[in-house]
């Protein structure tokens, strides 16, 4: 059976949203799976509107074109909400995950119209809660592998940890405290139940 | 046993360059190829690599020191992107001229005016009259396979060229996939060592190179190099036999996909040739006979390839990711009809696209076979050539 999954990424130059993807790619990567892991390039500056993308899939992958009808969207900066079309092509059956301390009945007017699934998750709050700086990817990452279920929980956890001890072999310091926020974003990010 | 990794392009051919472990890399960066020096820099320093690396202050001197390096007799490698490819220009054909064997990844760029950082083929394309052998990859596999098996090609006595392997600038160079990699030792062995025949450091036989060459001599020389790069095909089908026992993986002058039976052919390179496949596919499923060849080596150009793979064909749209400003169609095109002219009766088509890094859809390629089938269906081919893609 051919399974594709497409997810892109909207963020901010500097929040880590193409990091995300990458450790997307990596962790999926880990559990067997045909991956790609790309970001838009272009002239990135901090704090300008960035898209990266990910192709998790059973089978090899040829396309080498961006994402124009994916399966899961991640927002990892709600300001974008206002002036980026995020929803742009996503799937109905699908979802979009975005990173606000807001609950989901409250964004839901700002999707024009999207009548797919959304998840919401205080990313900055868990970030800063747990790593103690607002990293928003490190939770993100998590709300959307529990959105798509492209993995268990403990397939990614146990893959995010053996990643994390190869990535930050110099900073063991910053690894339980990436898992701890890893754990409670799988626990705290919220459905909108329509 | 084949190690399974995710990697980028970049890092795809700079582990190529570090289980080939050169003598030199001099080198310059430049988007996107940078990744590359930082990589192999990074091997010097931590000592996986006994290479010299000559930090440089242009693209020129870059070449400059291959062409100088190569001659003394050590195995040189660069990389080198866009502008920095168009600054080494001089230089290539001296590299070409003086049959130096060095290699090079070339991570397409398009050439700046306007000034932009991704995606097309206008450097390498520009460098196609240059003398050197130009090996294009689909994606980061192809950029790894492509880079070990050129340094055999280069060196091979019946070549003795420069060898460019090229891939897409950012398309690939900077998307992580899954790759196969050959264990170090292999590669090693595949190469083998690097033995001159001739060169500057040997004690023994005094030669001087790249001197000046009169009238009486230069037409000669230049027919050698035309002769090099005839030899170069059967080089690289046996190079490309030799790779394929240690990896499993087959590689030729073009690759052909879904032609068995197809009536309309896309000639296209690069990371292109994957999202064509993907249309294929689809556009298959629909009933329509289309097919793909894939071209692989540019230089030397594979026209007898082309012509056979073509020859039961209805139509043949060719995609350039070049402008060619010649006003009949770009380089690939200018190519491949010259190969196909008074050798088939097929409506051949030419189709400038993806410039400066416009993004190609699977809709891209299918709208691109769309006016073929319209091409064809009307008989006639128009004057000039074509945009894909372009905004109204």
């Amino acid at each position: 059976m051919k399974k594709l999954t497409e997810i892109r990424w909207h963020g901010r130059g500097g929040q880590g949203a193409k990091t995300a993807s990458l450790l997307l790619a990596d962790v999926a990567f880990s559990t067997g799976l045909y991956i790609q892991g790309f970001p838009e390039y272009g002239p990135e500056r901090m704090g300008a509107p960035i898209t990266a993308y990910n192709r998790l899939s059973n089978e090899p992958l040829r396309v080498h074109s961006n994402i124009y009808y994916p399966d899961y969207v991640a927002v990892v900066d709600e300001t974008l909400l206002e002036s980026v079309d995020v929803t742009a092509g996503l799937k109905e059956d699908g979802a979009i995950v975005i990173n606000t301390a807001k609950e989901p009945s409250e964004i839901v007017s700002l999707l024009k119209g999207y009548k797919g699934k959304v998840y919401t998750i205080d990313a900055a709050k868990i970030s800063v809660d747990t790593i103690g700086r607002n990293i928003p990817n490190t939770p993100m990452l998590a709300a959307v592998v529990k959105a798509s279920g492209v993995m268990s929980d403990e397939e990614f956890l146990n893959n995010m940890e053996a990643s994390l001890k190869h990535k930050f072999a110099s900073k063991p310091e910053v690894i339980d405290s990436n898992m701890e926020a890893l754990k409670i974003s799988l626990k705290e990010v919220k459905l909108y139940e329509r | 046993m084949a190690i399974r990794e995710r990697l980028s392009g970049n890092e795809a051919v700079s582990i190529a360059i570090k289980q080939i472990n050169p003598d030199v890399m001099p080198a310059f960066p430049i988007t996107p190829s940078t990744e590359i020096p930082q990589f192999i820099s990074s091997y010097v320093a931590n000592g996986s690599v006994d290479t010299e690396f000559i930090a440089v202050e242009s693209e020129h001197s870059a070449m400059s020191a291959c062409i100088g390096s190569q001659a003394a007799g050590a195995r040189t490698v660069t990389a080198t992107s866009s502008c920095g490819l168009a600054l080494m220009w001089e230089m290539l054909y001296v590299a070409a001229s003086s049959r130096l064997p060095l290699t090079m990844c070339c991570i397409n760029r398009a050439l700046t005016g306007p000034i932009n950082i991704n995606n097309d083929h206008s450097d390498s394309m520009g460098a196609r009259d240059a003398g050197w052998l130009q090996i294009y990859a689909e994606n980061a596999q192809e950029a790894y396979d492509n880079y070990i098996q050129c340094v055999r090609i280069a060196e091979h006595p019946d070549v003795q060229l420069p060898a460019m392997a090229c891939q897409d600038g950012f398309i690939t160079s900077h998307a992580v996939e899954n790759i196969l990699l050959l264990e170090d030792e292999k590669v090693k062995a595949f190469v083998g060592e690097y033995k001159p025949e001739h060169y500057l450091l040997n004690a023994k036989e005094s030669v001087s190179m790249g001197p000046y060459d009169i009238a009486n001599y230069y037409m000669e020389h230049k027919y050698q190099q035309k002769v090099a790069l005839d030899n170069a095909k059967k080089v690289i089908m046996d190079v490309a036999a030799e790779f394929e026992a240690i990896s499993g993986r087959k590689y030729g002058m073009i690759e052909e996909y879904r032609m068995e039976d197809a009536e309309y052919a896309m000639v296209i390179i690069g990371s292109s040739a994957g999202t064509a496949k993907a249309a294929i596919d689809e556009m298959r499923e629909e009933g329509k006979k289309v097919g793909l060849v894939k071209i692989r080596v540019y230089r030397p150009f594979p026209e007898e390839e082309i012509v056979k793979a073509l020859a039961n064909v209805k139509g043949v749209v060719v995609m350039d990711k070049a402008e060619g400003y010649n006003s009949v169609g770009g380089p690939l095109g200018a190519d491949t009809k010259a190969s196909l002219y008074g050798r088939s009766k097929a409506v051949v088509l030419n189709i400038v696209y993806g410039l400066g890094g416009r993004d190609v859809r699977v809709e891209s390629i299918k709208e691109a076979y769309d006016r073929l089938f319209e091409a064809v269906e009307a008989g006639c081919v128009p004057m000039g050539y074509d945009y894909l893609g372009l905004r109204k």
